[in-house]
């Protein structure tokens, strides 16, 4: 390798390819680095809905400004992808959900996401799938539904038609202060470094407060029509964002080839990718007290995945104050797909030292440090330091 | 040789097929004379491996989609479909 990179993204998920695609299209020397391959990891995991969420004012700017990035995309982004605006459905079950659907409509609309209230009967004629008698719904009519690692194929295919280089897989042990360390003992020198390892980004950093949060996902056979919008309870916020214990809520995209994504579960400390029988059994339930007739559809495969959670629902997007070389990219815990390409915008701004299109210092690392800053970062010699 | 004291009749796309007690609804298609399904990319399949592993004998059994065709014995009435998951566009 030669010379001194502009910088070196390490992570080739969905992250880590929308921040090579932005700084190499700035004219950055931009090199990729990833221990497996593009997309491999919860990128290829996920279930691919761009989505917007009001979960804080900072939360919604990101997934808005994000949303609005992926559909200025869309005409450009190749078949495989599987973009749809199919519209995300909020279902409400009961009037006290329905107070909900009221509260959120104006502020979708005032951060300039449409968004239309459906009584029962016009949410039983949206989807006759569901069953009878359901409160109402939002209707999010711009929210999208995409194949996340051939998007993250695409954005990385883009960062290398711009000059980005992406290296041969190999796993970075070390990273800080300019200099990428392989495991072949090699090293990348480099202005800048962005951590876009996900869950794997306190590997690196282990003082990052960032915890793996495993989901499981069904997909079915096709049967093209069974349901045309992605469909999330109302309550889905609520269990997503329940700490303490392991949640399920009721999740469903359609596919364009016409299968169905069944979601979701959220779990704190499973290590392994096994399937927890039980969980999955208590999310099928979930689905089916919502779809009825999806205990009849034919599942072909349960897979697991995990998510890179951190304590307030938010990324970590920004300098590592430790190291000035360092930046990070990682936290996106259930909304990476989302917020990659804002995320991509918000590094390069950074790196450049411009001003990016929202305002950045919601998402920065910094917020979970002390006054003094001080940050644990590991040194090339792996040993943990305070810098 | 005795004959079958007894036949079921049933539809296979639409066509009447009468089969002796016993026959699975896989051979009911082949003795209709069709596939039973059609692959993503277009490609015409038949039963390959007969145990309801290969689910290349999907079929749709009386509205219901995606049914291992080698797995369900034929009965009087039953609506048999086939081929009808189209490509994706």
């Amino acid at each position: 390798m030669t010379g001194v990179w502009d910088v070196v993204v390490i992570g080739a998920g969905i992250v880590g390819a929308a921040c090579a695609r932005t700084c190499a299209a700035s004219g950055l020397r931009t090199a990729v680095i990833d221990a497996t391959g593009i997309g491999a990891g919860a990128t290829a995991a996920g279930m691919g809905h761009i989505v917007v969420m009001d979960d804080s004012p900072a939360q919604l700017a990101l997934t808005r400004w994000s949303q609005e990035l992926w559909r200025e995309l869309a005409a450009e982004l190749p078949r495989e992808v599987e973009f749809e605006c199919r519209g995300t459905l909020w279902v409400a079950t009961g009037e006290d959900e329905m107070k909900e659907v009221r509260r959120r409509q104006p502020v979708y609309a005032s951060a300039g996401v449409p968004a239309e209230i459906l009584d029962s009967r016009a949410l039983a004629e949206a989807e006759p799938q569901l069953r009878k008698g359901l409160a109402g719904a939002l209707l999010v009519p711009s929210d999208a539904v995409l194949y996340p690692p051939a998007a993250a194929a695409y954005l990385m295919h883009e960062a290398i038609r711009m000059g980005a280089q992406m290296l041969s897989p190999q796993r970075v042990v070390a990273a800080g202060q300019g200099r990428v360390r392989l495991r072949d003992g090699s090293e990348l020198s480099a202005k800048r470094i962005v951590n876009a390892c996900g869950t794997g980004a306190t590997d690196l950093l282990p003082g990052l407060p960032i915890r793996r949060r495993r989901g499981h996902l069904v997909i079915t056979d096709r049967y093209p029509g069974f349901v045309r919008h992605q469909l999330v309870e109302l309550g889905y916020l609520k269990s997503a964002h329940s700490i303490a214990s392991d949640s399920t809520a009721f999740n469903v995209q359609p596919r364009q080839t016409g299968q169905l994504l069944i979601g979701s579960s959220r779990e704190f400390g499973a290590e392994d990718t096994s399937i927890n029988h039980a969980l999955l059994r208590a999310m099928v339930q979930r689905a089916a007290s919502y779809l009825p007739a999806i205990g009849r559809l034919q599942a072909i495969r349960v897979w697991t995945g995990f998510r890179a959670a951190t304590p307030d629902k938010l990324p970590l997007i920004g300098p590592w104050p430790g190291d000035e070389s360092l930046c990070l990219a990682t936290g996106h815990e259930g909304l990476g797909i989302t917020t990659s390409l804002a995320t991509g915008k918000l590094i390069a701004a950074e790196i450049l030292g411009e001003k990016p299109g929202i305002p950045a210092e919601p998402y920065f690392p910094a917020r979970f440090l002390g006054e003094n800053h001080s940050a644990p970062v590991q040194t090339l010699c792996g040993e943990a330091a305070h810098g | 040789m005795a004959e079958p004291t007894s036949s079921v009749a049933l539809t296979v796309d639409g066509k009447p097929v009468q089969v002796v007690p016993g026959t699975t609804v896989a051979a009911a298609a082949l003795i209709a004379g069709t596939q039973t399904r059609v692959s993503v990319s277009g490609e015409p399949r038949a039963p390959l491996c007969g145990m309801g592993i290969c689910f290349e004998c999907r079929v749709t059994i009386d509205g219901v989609p995606h049914q291992r065709s080698c797995q369900i014995l034929c009965a009087p009435g039953m609506q048999v479909a086939t081929a009808r998951e189209l490509p994706a566009p």
